[in-house]
């Protein structure tokens, strides 16, 4: 547990330093990373090829597959379906993995602050969680 | 005044009647600054989810787009596909943590960890601007659309309408706050999303619900052949205009979730999962909307001819709804015209009010409290403070929207996507993904992005130098470019990467463990506010 320095700014609470150390924190944080960065690329990237070839592949995207239908329309309704897939697959995602991560950090929080309410309070049994002086 | 006149009249008032009722009743429910800035974080997600859909369908997106696809045909639906990427930036980097580590505007949580005045000025500065070249966007609109509909073509119709709606949004802003800007919000996602589904499907219908004999149709009547279902039509005139459309769609995919008055609508939800799943709401309804003016667009192509509807386009929807609805001269048809009419207009009701609350709170909560006060202003104050600014803001809105009306809409529109996407976006996601942002990196970066975005513009064609530009008299245009989004986003970027490295703040990169920890995991966060 990290002491607070000198120079932190006037309202850092080491609360956080705590949950930040914890290693539930480290692999929440790698979760949400693992699943926003890839998908970020993947939508960005999807996006700007729909964009240049719209401008600049008109042979490819002017094909027509069947009756009125050409290739352009297609691309146009696919970045819909891709939204509408990474939004539920990201939606699954977090429900799953990284809800129950954050409301456990979540939790301990609020049980830290509460032993260090009791510890104000004159209670002397500070109950489990290490406590460092107030700043 | 004839029969259909006074009918379109007639629903209008009637919007409006529902909409002052209902922000009479929020302001019965409104007592603090939780209530009157974030809703008291009491709404659900669905709830959410449909002031979102209502905050960001606008008049532009609803006329605009529709009429883009009339009178363009497949490059009006390329435009709109952008503006529902952009929802998966919202979704996936700003909602959750943004919900989790400020309180009740965009400057919240720059100012969580670096020095609290000049990251909140400049944050409010980019906030008033990108509101103001919006809200000019919805004026404007609301002007040249009550004219045309009313059948009247004269400016005291466009500036009286101006002023209307200008009073009409500083009264739900005023009196309603976040609650009644809220219900406003999600009364007319419902009405936009009921009328325009029943005009799709009557424009189906008519198609025995066949896509393909709808496009051919349209690609038929517009003249254009099957260009008209090809891209280029509008874009592909040049190198350069292409390369300005890309420009475009890179400002519309970044600049949403750097929109201050999206962003608010984050911090209403009692958590970051509840503001989740609003975005999720948010993406479903926006999706579909975009759908359905496709549906609207190509239906108008092939069912109206050019002449029916005004040059840029705006009329065709609701005309659209007219000759599906029974034809010119039938009552069902002037019936479904005053409808659509009076859902465009509800539309740009929410969209102004929720531009209004935003930029008067941000001037209220970032500027006058910690810059003229130090920070010691009560919240009694401070929401009395947001409330002279609404009315302030509104009417400076007034008197820009009455000599604004020669500028295009969709300029405008886009103007204010690329501000917040070169001054907000690069600002909000350094914060939050890297440590050893600071002050003077995000100063450098609103400021940068601000100024790089609305110089380009200026020195772009659409300033100078060309017959369509404001001043066509003089050319001093060097940029060639309308949309600066593909410069001025990297620009952006670059400033707050330099004005970081070249003046390290430790404070700010320690406080950046708590804003982590708060921002992935909601410990400490703004809860819902109970009475």
């Amino acid at each position: 547990m990290s002491q607070p320095k000198q120079d932190q700014a006037a309202r850092h609470d080491p609360i956080y330093d705590h949950l930040a150390a914890k290693d539930e924190f480290a692999q929440l944080r790698h979760l949400y990373r693992r699943f926003i960065i890839p998908a970020t690329a993947v939508f960005m990237g999807w996006y700007a090829l729909y964009v240049v070839m719209s401008m600049f592949a008109s042979d490819f995207m002017n094909h027509v597959l069947f009756a009125n239908i050409n290739v352009a329309l297609i691309f146009g309704l696919l970045q819909f379906v891709s939204t509408f897939g990474i939004a539920f697959l990201y939606s699954r995602y977090s429900t799953t993995h990284l809800d129950p991560l954050a409301k456990q950090l979540a939790r301990e929080y609020d049980a830290e602050l509460l032993d260090r309410a009791a510890v104000a309070a004159g209670n002397t049994t500070p109950g489990t969680t290490p406590v460092t002086e107030e700043n | 005044m004839d029969g259909n006149q006074i009918l379109t009249s007639g629903l209008f008032l009637l919007v409006v009647l529902l909409t002052i009722l209902v922000t009479l009743r929020a302001s019965r429910q409104t007592s603090g600054a939780d209530d009157y800035y974030a809703g008291g974080r009491g709404f659900s997600g669905l709830q959410n989810g449909l002031a979102i859909g209502g905050d960001y369908m606008s008049a532009a997106s609803f006329l605009g787009i529709t009429g883009a696809i009339a009178l363009y045909g497949y490059d009006g639906f390329l435009y709109s596909v952008g503006f529902l990427v952009a929802w998966l930036v919202a979704l996936l980097l700003v909602a959750e943590v943004l919900r989790n580590s400020g309180k009740y505007t965009m400057a919240d949580q720059l100012a969580f960890r670096m020095s609290k005045r000049p990251v909140r000025t400049a944050a409010a500065t980019s906030t008033v601007v990108v509101s103001i070249f919006y809200l000019l966007a919805q004026m404007v609109g609301a002007g040249a659309l009550v004219s045309l509909l009313l059948g009247i073509d004269s400016g005291l119709v466009k500036n009286l309408t101006i002023f209307v709606v200008g009073a009409l949004m500083i009264f739900y802003v005023t009196v309603g706050g976040m609650k009644g800007t809220t219900y406003v919000q999600m009364i007319k996602a419902v009405l936009l999303m009921s009328g325009s589904a029943l005009v799709v499907v009557l424009v189906l219908i008519q198609f025995n619900f066949n896509i393909a004999d709808l496009l051919g149709s349209a690609a038929d009547n517009s003249g254009a052949g099957q260009a008209f279902l090809e891209p280029g039509l509008k874009y592909g005139s040049s190198t350069t205009s292409k390369i300005d459309f890309i420009s475009l769609g890179l400002a519309l995919v970044l600049g949403t979730a750097g929109l201050p008055h999206i962003l608010i609508r984050f911090y209403t939800t009692p958590t970051s999962q509840a503001a989740r799943k609003s975005v999720l709401w948010a993406i479903g309804l926006i999706g579909t909307f975009y759908l359905f003016t496709l549906v609207l667009g190509f239906g108008a192509a092939a069912l109206l001819s050019k002449s029916d509807y005004d040059v840029a386009g705006n009329l065709a929807a609701p005309k659209l709804a007219e000759e599906v609805g029974g034809g010119i001269g039938s009552t069902s048809g002037a019936v479904m015209l005053a409808l659509i009419a009076a859902v465009a207009f509800a539309t740009i009701l929410a969209v102004v009010a929720g531009l209004t609350l935003t930029s008067s709170m941000s001037v209220a909560h970032d500027v006058w409290n910690p810059v003229f006060r130090n920070g010691e202003a009560t919240e009694k104050e401070e929401m009395k403070v947001s409330r002279i600014a609404a009315g302030g803001i509104g009417l400076v809105a007034i008197l820009l929207a009455i000599p604004a009306q020669s500028l295009n809409i969709a300029f405008l529109v886009a103007l204010a996507f690329a501000v917040a996407a070169s001054a907000n976006l690069p600002a909000i996601l350094m914060n939050l993904f890297w440590r050893r942002f600071n002050t003077r990196g995000a100063v450098w970066s609103i400021y940068g992005g601000l100024l790089s975005s609305v110089g380009l513009v200026f020195f772009s064609p659409v300033m100078s130098g060309s017959e369509t530009a404001l001043l066509s008299s003089v050319d001093f245009a060097w940029f060639p470019l309308q949309n600066p989004g593909i410069v001025s986003i990297p620009l952006g970027f670059l400033f707050g990467v330099i004005g970081t490295l070249t003046k390290p703040e430790p404070s700010a990169e320690e406080r950046y463990t708590e804003l982590e920890v708060r921002a992935l995991t909601g410990a400490g966060a703004e809860g819902e506010f109970r009475h």
